[in-house]
């Protein structure tokens, strides 16, 4: 038990080391912006006056980090009155800065999209689950047959699409061709459909790979045996004890995916116009060069990414006796 | 290996081909426009058809398989190079070192989900051909430096490596001429999968208009150019489609096939 709680205590201290690693470049990152953030957002034409302004404004008049380096003084010592500072104090606040563009606070922004982005993680997340358990074990049980060398070839198939090649044919064939769904954006709501498969194609794959070799490795177990021998119909040795066995490496996979999948809507909701965080940081941040928005979008993806990942490692741990002890 | 690895270094070979003797192949200057011909429909004269602009399609996907292979070899070369080195360090002296690379600073790279960190760089560098590949190398050295470092745990422990030390040979002979190629296998295999990694994020990145400015013909803006018009143009969008998926597909199949190919114990057959 002694040993539990150090574990858990390492891993969170690990995850909050991160998160401070990642937010810290994501702050710094903005200092690599060409030219001024200013100029890029009020134009050449902008007065003095104006920039002055705009940099009092978002705290760009102070200098980047606790000390600066180079230039023509050398080593200055700028105190924590800083850039640095001012962004991590913030972020304890729960405050993310204000939009360079709306003057609007970063956070509210994102809170406003975050739950459609999530919603969308979620349904394609389900439905890959959907289509991956069957196959999985459909594979894994007519091991080096033809069913299993068609579902093993689907499922690369699945992982080598890229999401805007399936995302255009999906959207071609079930809305314009048979107009089953709105073409883009969300006005009913099973338009989510096209997006969460589109979303859920390579993670459906990955599945089904995952479920096939845990099937197989579970089929030559004892229990197996066992429950064969007591007279146990196929299909009740298969769906209440393999999988029920197999599924522990398949959860983990699952929590481990949830961040890859909040990335991996940015390009999806570009094809769907679905108007969530990834739509908000191509079109609202990086297209209108609204860097500090850029930032708040990047901070709440990965950290959003980091959190779910060490949750799934403890879940895990918890789960399988055997890595518990060791 | 199995047949999909044959079927993987086909299709490699003809986008390698495609690549090195793009001149010689397309039909058509892949950028000139030809405003009166736009989106025509594959014939003997365009065999992919045009684009919105009236350009060759199957010139520019050809010349497309170019920037694909040139940024993904590129970005396996550097990263594989970087992340061998660092994975070796870690594993090879152990102890703090180790504690701080594996546990902390390949912590920190996979802690960001690539695709993001690649967009966060070039959002902040500004797009382009090297920052785009500067953006993939940062975020694929780790994969390389996590096998290396695996694969020096395991073979440091061989007992030709405890003989080569104990005739006195140095450190670094010991890494280069006993450990490291004792490593390789799995490292190409990490490198055929990097590759399809590579190419598919250079271009979902200029998908998203972040990777190679057009008019250069990236199949990831070829692909978001022809998205507009795909209901009535299809043919537009489905060849640099096609392209990049085949492309992935291939460098997949080598990847994976070498892996089962290198492990007995996935061996199905």
């Amino acid at each position: 038990m002694k040993y539990t709680i150090l574990n858990i205590a390492r891993q969170l201290g690990l995850m909050l080391l991160v998160i401070w690693t990642v937010v810290s470049l994501v702050t710094l990152l903005i200092e690599l912006v060409p030219g001024s953030p200013a100029t890029a957002i009020l134009g050449d034409t902008a007065t003095q006056e104006q920039i002055d302004n705009f940099n009092a404004k978002h705290g760009l008049n102070k200098p980047a980090f606790f000390f600066s380096a180079g230039g023509e003084e050398g080593f200055v010592w700028n105190g924590t009155n800083n850039r640095y500072a001012d962004y991590f104090a913030g972020l304890l606040r729960g405050d993310l800065g204000l939009s360079f563009r709306t003057e609007r606070p970063v956070l509210d922004l994102i809170l406003e999209r975050y739950p459609a982005t999530i919603k969308l993680a979620i349904a394609s997340m389900l439905i890959a689950i959907a289509i991956a358990i069957p196959l999985g074990v459909l594979a894994g049980t007519n091991k080096g047959r033809i069913t299993d060398n068609l579902a093993s070839f689907i499922a690369l198939l699945g992982i080598s699409l890229p999401t805007f090649v399936v995302g255009p044919f999906l959207v071609y064939i079930f809305a314009v061709k048979l107009g089953w769904f709105s073409p883009t954006g969300s006005l009913y709501p099973e338009d989510i459909i096209l997006p969460a498969v589109t979303l859920g194609a390579a993670l459906s794959a990955i599945l089904t790979r995952m479920v096939r070799s845990s099937v197989i490795e579970e089929l030559g177990e004892d229990y197996v045996r066992t429950a064969r021998a007591k007279g146990l119909s196929e299909r009740t040795v298969v769906y209440k004890h393999v999988l029920k066995n197999g599924l522990i490496p398949v959860v983990t996979i699952l929590g481990l995916q949830l961040g890859v999948l909040l990335a991996g809507s940015i390009i999806t909701e570009k094809i769907f116009s679905w108007q969530g965080l990834g739509l908000l940081l191509l079109e609202d941040g990086i297209a209108k060069r609204d860097y500090r928005l850029v930032q708040g979008c990047v901070l709440v993806i990965s950290v959003t990414y980091i959190v779910a990942n060490s949750l799934t490692d403890l879940v895990y741990r918890w789960l399988d006796p055997r890595i518990r002890l060791s | 290996m199995n047949r999909l690895t044959y079927i993987g270094l086909g299709i490699a070979s003809l986008v390698i081909i495609a690549a090195v003797f793009a001149p010689l192949i397309a039909t058509h200057d892949p950028v000139a426009q030809d405003l009166a011909n736009r989106f025509a429909s594959p014939s003997a004269d365009y065999w992919f058809g045009t684009d919105s602009l009236g350009r060759d399609v199957f010139s520019r996907v050809i010349y497309g398989a170019r920037i694909s292979l040139q940024v993904g070899l590129t970005v396996v070369v550097v990263s594989a190079f970087i992340g061998i080195i660092i994975g070796a360090i870690s594993g090879f002296y152990g102890g703090w070192v180790d504690r701080i690379l594996s546990g902390y600073v390949f912590n920190v790279f996979l802690a960001f989900p690539g695709l993001l960190l690649a967009i966060a760089l070039v959002a902040f560098l500004g797009a382009g051909l090297g920052k785009l590949i500067l953006a993939l190398c940062i975020i694929g050295w780790v994969g390389y430096a996590r096998v290396m470092r695996g694969q020096v745990l395991k073979v440091r422990e061989y007992d030709f490596v405890q003989a080569a030390r104990a005739i006195g040979a140095s450190n670094l002979r010991i890494l280069f001429i006993h450990i490291l190629p004792n490593s390789i296998q799995p490292l190409i295999v990490q490198s055929s999968l990097g590759m399809a990694g590579a190419v598919l994020s250079e271009a979902s990145l200029s998908f998203l208009g972040l990777g190679i400015p057009p008019p250069a013909p990236s199949w990831g803006t070829m692909i978001e150019e022809a998205r507009q018009l795909f209901s009535i143009y299809p043919h537009v969008l489905f060849f640099p489609g096609a392209a990049i998926a085949l492309t992935v597909l291939a460098f997949n199949f080598i990847g994976d096939g070498l892996r089962e190919y290198l492990d007995p114990k996935q061996r199905t057959r």
